[in-house]
């Protein structure tokens, strides 16, 4: 009898150990995984293939928790500035019939440097770097 | 024991003559009394030292100690970090659960008289560790950089500089500059996570062996007992497995508090905005905070603020001094002089707490 | 080392030294310049008697045009006789009428504008003859400003000069030296409080605190040199020069016809024209704040359809603020707020817009935005709940630790009392 007893007890401790020690390495062993966007301050981003950019056409990606948009001029050039309207915070669009940037809230122009030129808004927008590296739209913060 | 067992302790034997080690450590035993229970309070204390170290060393992969990152690391890791969230809050709750046993353990040896000789270093070392674990949690605070912390920091370096003479350069040194800046942060983090563990390991390494070369002190009633009348448990393995069933109801209770009330982010520091109403020092300090804030602003020639730190050094220096002041109870008194001394501590500590908290 | 040759450091300094006082270096003694090469100025200047306004850095002066190349005369001579006679041309200065003309003379032909700056308008003498201040004139009324009010006569800076009377942030108290005067305005009729108003108003905070000469100054509205205030219609148009949509919405609403029908004066009725103050959404619907009920009484389709509207844009803000609060205390306790962030702008961008057709007077379109942002505020609110009640799923993973903790707890307990002398 205390035989099985303590075999029953020894089976407990076990199994019980292996429990709680899954429950302890499980939580540590995730956390050690570098979440998908792997940094708190981001300083730049992937904003895919350029191939899948098409000409005179602009995107609006997350920069962390900024809106940034991403335009790819006729010519080909890559351009990225802040998307947030520097009039009243309304998310800003590629025009491509004007060639600009626009805000559809109260007509803000900003040309392709990111320079207020039209309507209310009264200071341009924050520009980003962009560098394409593999074929891959690489937006970053200006240094 | 078993085979494996034997093998793997015969090699080593050989090389390093643990035998003697071992044979001392299965010999070692402890008194069994109705104060029994206060023996695992150290060892509370210890178990969560070492959930602070291994929670601490997990969060340095995330923690950036910089002016601007470093809140927006703390929120990365509480948002977006599997279970960063859970190991953010173990150690904030365990850094307050350390500083509670600790001054649980060293009031509990204070009442059974154990800083008594041989054992007035171990009381020594003991009351250093308690003065570390306190600027353990005094450079911690700082580093999730949000509003409170940012001027409970102000605030409490400011009270250091109103030490007479050195006080200054203590509250320059520590800020790394006048005001508290990023340069601060960057000292309070090395301070947090190189300096006071290396000092701490130290000490605590040297305390524990005191403990173990001396075995465990015994109050006067059981001390005086014969010896086949005391009852005595050995350590190892029984008072190591209730030590350790302890440690895991401490480890549940941990998780339970990170879970059901977790430790908040707050709001980002901004050295420009005035100072947010209701700043509090964490509780620990709370006492000597709310001393110096009813203290009058003058009292004879001395500024009020600074008779009150200089009162508080004192006592520290006279508490880590017990074993060599100690007032001897003389047996025909009911009162027990330093019994009655521990009391007014406590008294006083646990009063000018709850009133700092109720203003 | 011993250098033997010529001290050919000093030698540089030396020349170096008198070439600075002998040439006229810009910027270094620019009035002794001007002074060597322009009897008129040195000689009015010793007797002190030089224009009240005259600066050094006048525009004419710099140009090399001095005081010759408007007032005639030769100003190579320190003869007054000599230097003021009409025989060199000295014509002296105009008659308040004949200013216009007079700096016509040259400002009116492009020919030789354009040596000096040849993108410059030279319309300015003739949209002048047009103007409320020209028109005056000309029936001999001297009260008016003309050519050197504003610009004034010997101290002129280019528009872009920021010193200068006619810079964008300096027109409006240019203006008010006469119109703010009211013994001057008294015989007219006119206002002197449109200063006052301006400075109150979102345009002229603007421009006066926050220094956006990108705001409208009299001017943008009321012309430079064809000064006019704006017809009946044309305040629509003026107004909606910067203000498009809400210009183009209003023409084709209800109320646009309405406004042209009973001759009331676009955006002015409901905005003010000198004093317009910042929108607030209290101006719409049937409260006290707001304009709508000015003219439509209880009963009429517009009282209606401002209730209406009025209703769509508050059920927005509430929610709205709603979700911002919970969005707060979601990033307070640490948890994720960044897809609430997200979701929450782009409700922020319909409210934005859902303002700007209100100019629309109608309910249903102002509806499509609105319903819009409603949905987002409360996809953002209902997130917000979400992360707050996460703790749900933190308590189950609890719950589950807890087990394991127990039943090793209950085995260490159980082997615990097997040991012998427990």
């Amino acid at each position: 009898m205390p035989a099985t007893r303590r075999q029953f007890t020894n089976l407990l401790l076990g199994g019980g150990l292996i429990g709680w020690l899954g429950s302890v390495v499980y939580p540590i062993v995730s956390y050690l995984k570098p979440p998908e966007v792997p940094e708190a301050n981001v300083q730049t981003v992937n904003a895919g293939p350029a191939a899948e950019f098409e000409p005179n056409a602009g995107q609006i990606i997350k920069f962390g928790r900024l809106p940034v948009i991403v335009i790819k001029t006729a010519t080909g050039d890559f351009r990225a500035f802040s998307a947030t309207c520097t009039h009243l915070d309304c998310i800003v669009q590629y025009r491509s019939d004007l060639r600009q940037i626009w805000c559809a809230c109260h007509n803000g122009l900003y040309d392709l440097k990111g320079r207020n030129v039209s309507g209310p808004p009264p200071r341009p927008l924050d520009e980003f770097a962009v560098n394409i590296v593999n074929d891959e739209v690489l937006v970053s913060r200006l240094a | 024991m078993p085979r494996k067992r034997q093998r793997i302790f015969g090699w080593l034997d050989e090389r390093f003559h643990i035998s003697p080690l071992i044979e001392f450590m299965r010999h070692k035993k402890v008194p069994v009394h109705r104060h029994t229970v206060w023996y695992y309070m150290g060892g509370v204390a210890l178990f969560l030292f070492v959930v602070q170290v291994a929670t601490g060393i997990l969060l340095v992969l995330y923690y950036q100690a910089d002016e601007e990152a470093a809140f927006e690391s703390v929120r990365f890791l509480m948002t977006k970090v599997p279970f960063g969230w859970l190991i953010r809050s173990i150690h904030s709750w365990a850094a307050n659960l350390m500083v509670l046993f600790v001054f649980i353990h060293m009031f509990s040896t204070f009442f059974t008289r154990a800083f008594r000789k041989p054992r007035e270093l171990t009381w020594v070392s003991g009351f250093t560790l308690l003065a570390l674990a306190l600027f353990f949690g005094f450079t911690g605070y700082l580093l999730p950089w949000n509003e409170l912390s940012f001027f409970a920091t102000k605030v409490g370096t400011d009270i250091a500089g109103a030490v007479p003479f050195i006080g200054n350069a203590i509250k320059v040194v520590l800020r790394g500059g006048e005001d508290v800046t990023g340069a601060t942060l960057s000292r309070f983090y090395a301070i947090h996570i190189a300096i006071i563990p290396a000092i701490f390991t130290a000490i605590l390494v040297l305390h524990l062996l005191f403990v173990q070369r001396q075995g465990m002190h015994e109050p006067e009633y059981v001390a005086k007992l014969p010896s086949d009348k005391k009852k005595m448990i050995s350590f190892f393995p029984n008072f190591l497995m209730r030590d350790m069933l302890l440690w895991l109801m401490v480890l549940n209770v941990l998780i339970f508090l990170a879970v059901f009330f977790p430790w908040e982010l707050g709001h980002k520091a901004d050295a420009f905005a005035p100072a947010p109403s209701g700043i509090k020092p964490e509780w620990f300090f709370m006492f000597m905070f709310q001393t110096l804030k009813v203290l009058p602003a003058h009292i004879l020639f001395m500024e009020g603020e600074v008779l009150g730190i200089l009162f508080f050094g004192l006592v520290g220096v006279a508490w880590m001094l017990v074993p060599f002041w100690e007032i001897k109870h003389r047996p025909d008194k009911r009162v027990r002089p330093m019994t009655v001394i521990g009391v007014t501590a406590i008294l006083y500590i646990v009063v000018m707490t709850i009133w700092g908290y109720l203003e | 080392m011993v250098n033997h040759g010529p001290p050919i450091i000093t030698i540089s300094l030396a020349v170096a030294l008198v070439t600075l006082l002998v040439l006229p270096v810009p910027g270094l003694g620019q009035e002794e310049a001007v002074v060597a090469s322009d009897q008129c100025v040195a000689c009015h200047s010793d007797l002190e008697v030089l224009p009240h306004d005259y600066i050094v850095e006048d525009v004419h002066m710099k140009a090399g045009l001095g005081c010759a190349g408007c007032h005639g005369g030769d100003p190579m001579s320190d003869d007054d006789e000599v230097a003021m006679s009409p025989k060199a041309g000295y014509v002296g200065a105009p008659a308040k009428k004949d200013i216009s003309k007079f700096c016509g003379k040259c400002h009116s032909d492009i020919e030789f504008m354009r040596r000096y700056q040849p993108r410059i308008p030279t319309d300015q003498a003739s949209q002048y003859a047009t103007s409320v201040h020209g028109i005056r004139l000309a029936r001999g009324d001297e009260n008016v400003a003309d050519c050197t009010s504003c610009h004034t006569a010997h101290g002129i800076l280019a528009v872009k000069d920021s010193r200068s009377s006619v810079y964008a942030l300096n027109v409006p108290a240019t203006c008010n030296k006469c119109h703010g005067d009211a013994k001057l305005m008294s015989g007219y009729g006119i206002r002197t409080d449109q200063y006052e108003k301006y400075a109150q108003s979102v345009h002229g905070k603007a421009l006066l605190e926050n220094q956006d000469v990108g705001a409208p100054a009299c001017n943008d509205c009321h012309g430079n040199h064809g000064a006019m205030p704006p017809g009946i219609t044309s305040v629509r148009q003026v107004c909606g020069h910067c203000h498009v949509n809400n210009m183009q919405f209003f023409t084709a609403s209800k109320m646009g016809a309405a406004f042209d029908r009973e001759e009331l004066h676009g955006c002015e009725e409901c905005h003010g024209n000198h004093d317009v103050k910042r929108t607030a959404d209290d101006m719409v619907g049937i409260g006290d704040a707001a304009v709508c009920i000015d003219c439509h009484d209880e009963g009429d389709k517009g009282y209606e359809t401002a209730g209406k509207i009025s209703g769509l844009l508050t059920a927005l803000t509430t929610v709205y603020d709603q979700a911002e609060t919970k969005r707060e205390e979601v990033s307070r306790i640490g948890m994720d707020d960044e897809e609430i962030g997200f979701v929450l702008q782009e409700a922020h961008q319909s409210l934005i817009q859902a303002r700007t057709l209100v100019h629309t007077f109608d309910d249903v379109k102002v509806g499509v935005q609105t319903s819009a942002g409603t949905a987002k505020a409360q996809e953002a609110l209902d997130l917000a709940i979400e992360q707050i009640q996460e703790h749900g799923v933190r308590r189950r993973g609890f719950g589950l630790a807890t087990i394991f903790i127990t039943i090793l707890v209950i085995a260490l307990f159980l082997k615990i009392r097997q040991l012998p002398d427990s």
